[in-house]
């Protein structure tokens, strides 16, 4: 083994305690209790890691840190080998955060009858030990096998967990994914055979692979761009390979739709930084207007389906779609700006869209397990509490000043415009669908009248003369006296204040998340030879 | 018969071969071979002497020692064979590098197979029938149900055909050859109709694979006829001497290579000659066709790849280009047709041609590595199918077997264990990381992309993806379907199916996590061609 760097240890650790923290839930599944404490106790001390691991980092020092290699299969190059670079360290960060949360808010739900929550909590470790895996890989070979092993867990939380139609949900999934995967696989095979040709030996270390690859002619590296670009499109739901996602996120549990559309997804923009810019400078550049064209038809389609959903968890998935238009937008406009918004807007999206799907959930919770929005209304007037949280996660998802996505969504805009003015104005449009969408769900579910079947079942709905409000819900609660919808209690709290405290702070205090990811940001763009269109006279990147 | 013995005789007249290494022959090469053919032999005594309650102990202890003593003196040998391979038995046959990773895969694989085919315990008596003679609904064939006596002879059967197999795989001329797949096939065709269950489906199989059989067999010889015409010797390095510097003509040639290969490639169920493969495989008794599935493939596709890599190599410009065609139709077929089936059987059965045509890319990308590659994905596809046909005979309902995908609904809920390893060889056969399937993809994609095949790894992924669905479509019934109410139960196998099932399972978890040395052992060395 050798390693790269100090604190190889902390890298390991993160890879192997959800690993471990998997195996242990297994074995506890009898006793939901102990289980369920189990799998918290290993969420959060790989979260501890997360953090210790983020303070060891040196966002001045080597590109690729805490690292270290094994040797898996000599006859091919294939090593075992992770480290961390800023982007990848914040992802981590960002999984070790998420994950806590997502067992938190799955604490008490229901699950399908026979399965148990044992079961459930090890499959999402698991789950996270190989996203942490695919962030920190520095082997191609083993970034492939992680990407689609990936999908097992997945597939299995969905298709086992999941809502009525989980099975087709799944099985679409896990075929979007795998078949992406395996294009992906010829263009990795392509990159070998290119190294074996080049250095004499085959190897799929990222950073030689780079060497060789990326000095290619550019017909090669059109092809084999492609072969990656697909798979990343996939997973990071591009317009119109992005179907799989609104089916997926409607029938997954809620803390599974928060790990596929806060981390899972991210796996793909991740890849458009880590393997496509740096690998196919070329092809990048020729092939980004095709990119752009993706990504605004992203932003727009997914703006205008998220604004006509009807149903909740499939408003969330378009939601995402529109944003990842975004980052899709920022990474292909090849300005130092617009990559660090990219960047930050992964994170700042999965925290955002992470609280907003953990909201949204806690209301279907509330309304007997609907989706449908026309079975709310007016619920702020029993949940005030919940209705401020669903404000606070939709003014953060509409990029409010003040909250953490604004600082992304602008750096995004302000960097694609000086490459790419025409498809950054009509981006922005995305930005007044998003204000139009979040606040007409927002409206709907919490204002106005006390309406709707899953809040008061069998009393038909607002346009029935007298119900005007709070009069009508002690009337019709007595009534029916079935229903009883509280408000946010201790647990539901403690699982929503970091999200709330993250959105506020790093909306006004950026500097952590800017710094790391900084550093990285500007290798991807030595590597492929980008050149910012307005340098700041202040920024001068030295290449090295 | 008079077509055998023309041409044997043909194989007596033709001139004396280049000057032949005449010397002692060397035995040791062969041990394996004899100890396999000799065992067979004598385990036909056994059942002509031995008493009828002491033939299955003794059949089952006799195969075994056999597998172990065959494995015993491949092992022995290995260390000091050398790197070029050794001719023996006066050219007859050439014991090389890839032709000893061949029987190694064979013996192993067989030791599997023997153990499914001896297991008593998943069906009383055992999976063959008790008096293959009494004709299928007679009221003595409905006395004999309820006797748990077997047709033992399936064991020197299986002996034989595995002696033909590793025959088959070093053989240096086409006749031996032949005569190889002759002693493999024979023995397989009579296995397919011994099922204690469903006889007629059984007999109707062995019938169905002994007629097409017998045409493949006789395509071959004719093709062996015509390539005797054009070089005048049925040594493969004769011909391809022949083919490489002369002026005669090619249409003999390319029809010889053509009846030869249709020969080879309805053996190796390559679509489209598949068309036996799902009956055989649906109505033979589950060991055997875990026995054809494994072993049979790795034989064929042991002869594809010499007679391609010997005998044709310096031609290959010339009839790649079919042969893409034909890997093409096979991973179609095999994936497409697979996605309609509704029996368990068949649809491994439709797997198993999509695989062939995964092999068959592996095996014209006429490198080293397209041979290692091959030779690897055939001892990694042989143990997965191995333990999946292990899996699938112990679901049963009172009928015997239950292979119709609508009984296996909700498995995982009365036997998790059951279900996850199934699932396991499923994303196997699926070739997801982390098992044996993805690295043997891997190996051959890759030595057909160094080859210029690029399109050609393009469609297999794609087949590959196709093939998933249908492999998903299991694992969704087992997970996340409810039971049906009078579903099947799981029967809980003994020792010997337990043992098959965990050898399956092992290798295929072993080479998808650890492939090191197998890769080396497979890239060891390359064809001798002499």
């Amino acid at each position: 083994m050798t390693t790269s760097g100090a604190h190889s240890w902390l890298l390991a650790a993160l890879l192997l305690v959800p690993l471990l923290g998997a195996v242990v839930v297994t074995a506890l599944r009898g006793n939901d209790h102990t289980a369920k404490l189990a799998a918290l106790a290993f969420s959060v001390a790989e979260f501890v890691l997360a953090i210790v691991s983020w303070v060891n980092f040196q966002p001045g020092g080597d590109r690729l840190q805490q690292g270290f290699s094994l040797t898996w299969i000599p006859s091919f190059g294939v090593h075992i080998s992770f480290a961390v670079d800023g982007i990848a360290l914040v992802m981590i960060a960002v999984i070790g955060l998420l994950v806590p949360l997502v067992i938190g808010a799955g604490w008490v739900d229901k699950l399908p009858e026979g399965r148990t929550k044992g079961g459930f909590f090890a499959l999402i470790l698991l789950e996270q030990a190989l996203t942490v895996g695919v962030f920190a890989a520095t082997d191609v070979f083993l970034f492939y096998v992680l990407f689609e092993i990936m999908l097992i867990p997945m597939y299995f939380l969905i298709g086992s967990y999941g809502g009525a139609r989980r099975q087709y949900a799944a099985v679409k999934f896990f075929l979007y994914s795998f078949l992406g995967g395996l294009i992906m696989l010829a263009s990795v095979i392509g990159c070998y055979s290119m190294a074996v040709d080049e250095l004499g030996a085959g190897t799929f270390d990222w950073a030689k692979l780079v060497q060789v690859v990326h000095d290619a002619p550019l017909s090669t590296q059109i092809w084999l761009f492609f072969g990656f670009f697909i798979a990343f499109a996939v997973k990071a739901p591009l317009v119109p390979l992005h179907t799989w996602l609104p089916d997926a996120t409607a029938e997954a549990p809620i803390g599974v739709a928060v790990l596929l559309v806060g981390i899972l997804d991210k796996v793909g923009t991740f890849g458009f930084l880590r393997y496509l810019l740096p690998m196919f400078p070329d092809a990048s550049k020729e092939l980004a207007p095709l990119v752009l064209v993706l990504a605004v038809a992203g932003v727009v389609y997914g703006s205008l389906l998220a604004t006509g959903q009807r149903d909740m968890k499939r408003f969330l998935a378009y939601v995402s779609i529109a944003h990842f238009g975004f980052i899709a937008l920022g990474i292909f406009s090849f300005s130092s700006q617009s990559l660090t918004g990219s960047v930050t807007y992964m994170v700042n999206h999965s925290i955002a869209t992470g609280m907003l799907i953990l909201v949204v959930g806690m209301v279907i919770a509330r309304g007997g397990g609907s989706t449908r929005v026309a079975d709310y209304g007016g619920m702020a007037k029993l949940t005030p509490l919940l209705g401020g949280v669903l404000l606070i996660a939709g003014l953060s998802t509409l990029s409010l000043p003040g909250t953490n996505s604004f600082v992304s969504e602008f750096l995004v805009l302000i960097g694609s415009f000086p490459n790419a003015p025409v498809y950054t104005t009509i981006a922005t449009v995305g930005m007044i669908f998003a204000a139009l969408y979040v606040l007409w769900l927002y409206q709907r579910i919490m204002q106005g009248p006390l309406r709707g079947d899953a809040l008061l079942p069998g009393v038909p709905s607002a346009e029935t003369p007298g119900t005007d409000g709070s009069g009508a819900v002690l009337t019709a609660q007595a009534a029916t006296g079935t229903k009883k919808i509280v408000d946010l209690d201790t647990r539901e709290k403690l699982v929503l204040a970091p999200l709330i405290l993250l959105v506020v702070g790093l909306g006004l205090y950026p500097k952590p998340v800017l710094d790391t990811v900084t550093p990285t940001v500007d290798a991807t763009m030595c590597q492929a030879a980008l050149v910012d269109p307005v340098q700041p006279a202040e920024r001068q990147v030295q290449c090295r | 018969m008079s077509v055998i013995s023309s041409v044997l005789l043909l194989a007596q007249e033709q001139p004396a071969a280049p000057p032949t290494q005449v010397e002692a022959p060397s035995v040791t090469a062969i041990w394996p071979i004899l100890i396999v053919l000799g065992a067979a032999c004598v385990s036909v005594l056994l059942e002509a002497l031995l008493p009828r309650h002491l033939r299955w102990s003794s059949q089952v202890v006799l195969s075994l020692l056999t597998i172990a003593g065959a494995g015993l003196a491949l092992v022995i040998y290995l260390k000091d064979a050398p790197v070029k391979g050794e001719v023996v038995l006066n050219g007859t046959l050439v014991v090389d590098r890839p032709g000893l990773f061949l029987w190694g895969t064979l013996l192993a694989l067989s030791l599997g197979a023997v153990l499914l085919i001896a297991d008593r315990s998943v069906e009383p008596g055992g999976a063959f029938v008790a008096s293959a003679a009494i004709r299928p609904g007679t009221i003595q064939d409905r006395a004999q149900v309820a006797s748990t006596g077997m047709q033992t002879e399936v064991f020197p059967l299986t002996l034989f055909a595995l002696g033909g197999m590793m025959t088959f795989c070093v053989a240096n001329d086409l006749l031996t050859m032949f005569v190889a797949l002759e002693v493999l096939s024979l023995p397989l065709y009579l296995m397919c109709g011994l099922a204690r269950r469903r006889r007629l489906l059984s007999q109707e199989a062995a019938v169905k694979y002994f007629l097409l059989g017998a045409f493949a067999s006789a395509f071959f010889l004719y093709g062996v006829a015509l390539l005797y015409g054009y070089s005048g010797s049925v040594r493969m390095s004769d011909i391809a001497s022949a083919a490489a510097g002369s002026d005669r003509s090619d249409t003999l040639l390319f029809a010889g290579m053509g009846l030869l290969v249709v020969g080879l490639l309805f053996k190796a169920s390559v679509g489209p000659f598949h068309t036996w493969t799902p009956d055989v495989y649906q109505g033979a008794p589950t060991p055997v066709t875990a026995f054809m599935g494994a072993c049979t493939k790795v034989a064929a596709f042991g002869g594809i790849l010499r007679v391609l890599q010997v005998a044709f190599q310096s031609t290959q410009w010339e009839w790649r280009g079919v042969l893409w065609g034909v890997a093409i139709v096979s991973m179609v077929i095999g994936a497409v047709l697979g996605l309609t089936q509704t029996d368990v059987k068949r649809m491994i059965a439709y797997s198993s041609v999509a695989h062939a045509g995964f092999l068959l890319i592996g095996a014209i990308a006429l490198t080293q590595k397209g041979l290692s590659g091959t030779l690897f994905y055939l001892l990694t596809y042989g143990f997965t199918t191995l333990a999946a046909f292990g899996v699938i005979s112990l679901v049963r309902d009172s009928s015997g077997e239950a292979t119709h995908l609508s009984q296996w609904a909700g498995l995982a809920k009365r036997s998790p264990l059951l279900a996850g390893v199934f699932t396991f060889l499923l994303l196997a056969l699926a070739g997801i990381p982390l098992t044996s399937g993805f690295v043997g993809k891997f190996v051959v994609f890759e030595a057909a992309l160094s080859d210029g095949m690029g399109p050609l790894v393009v469609i297999a992924l794609i087949a590959s993806a196709v093939a998933a669905f249908f492999y998903l479509r299991v694992i969704v019934l087992m997970y996340f379907s409810e039971p049906a109410a009078d579903g099947p139960t799981v029967t809980v196998p003994g020792a010997f199916t337990t043992a098959a099932i965990t050898l399956g399972v092992l290798v295929t978890l072993l080479l998808g996590v650890a492939p090191a040395f197998a890769l080396d052992w497979a890239g060891s060395g390359a064809f001798a061609i002499q």
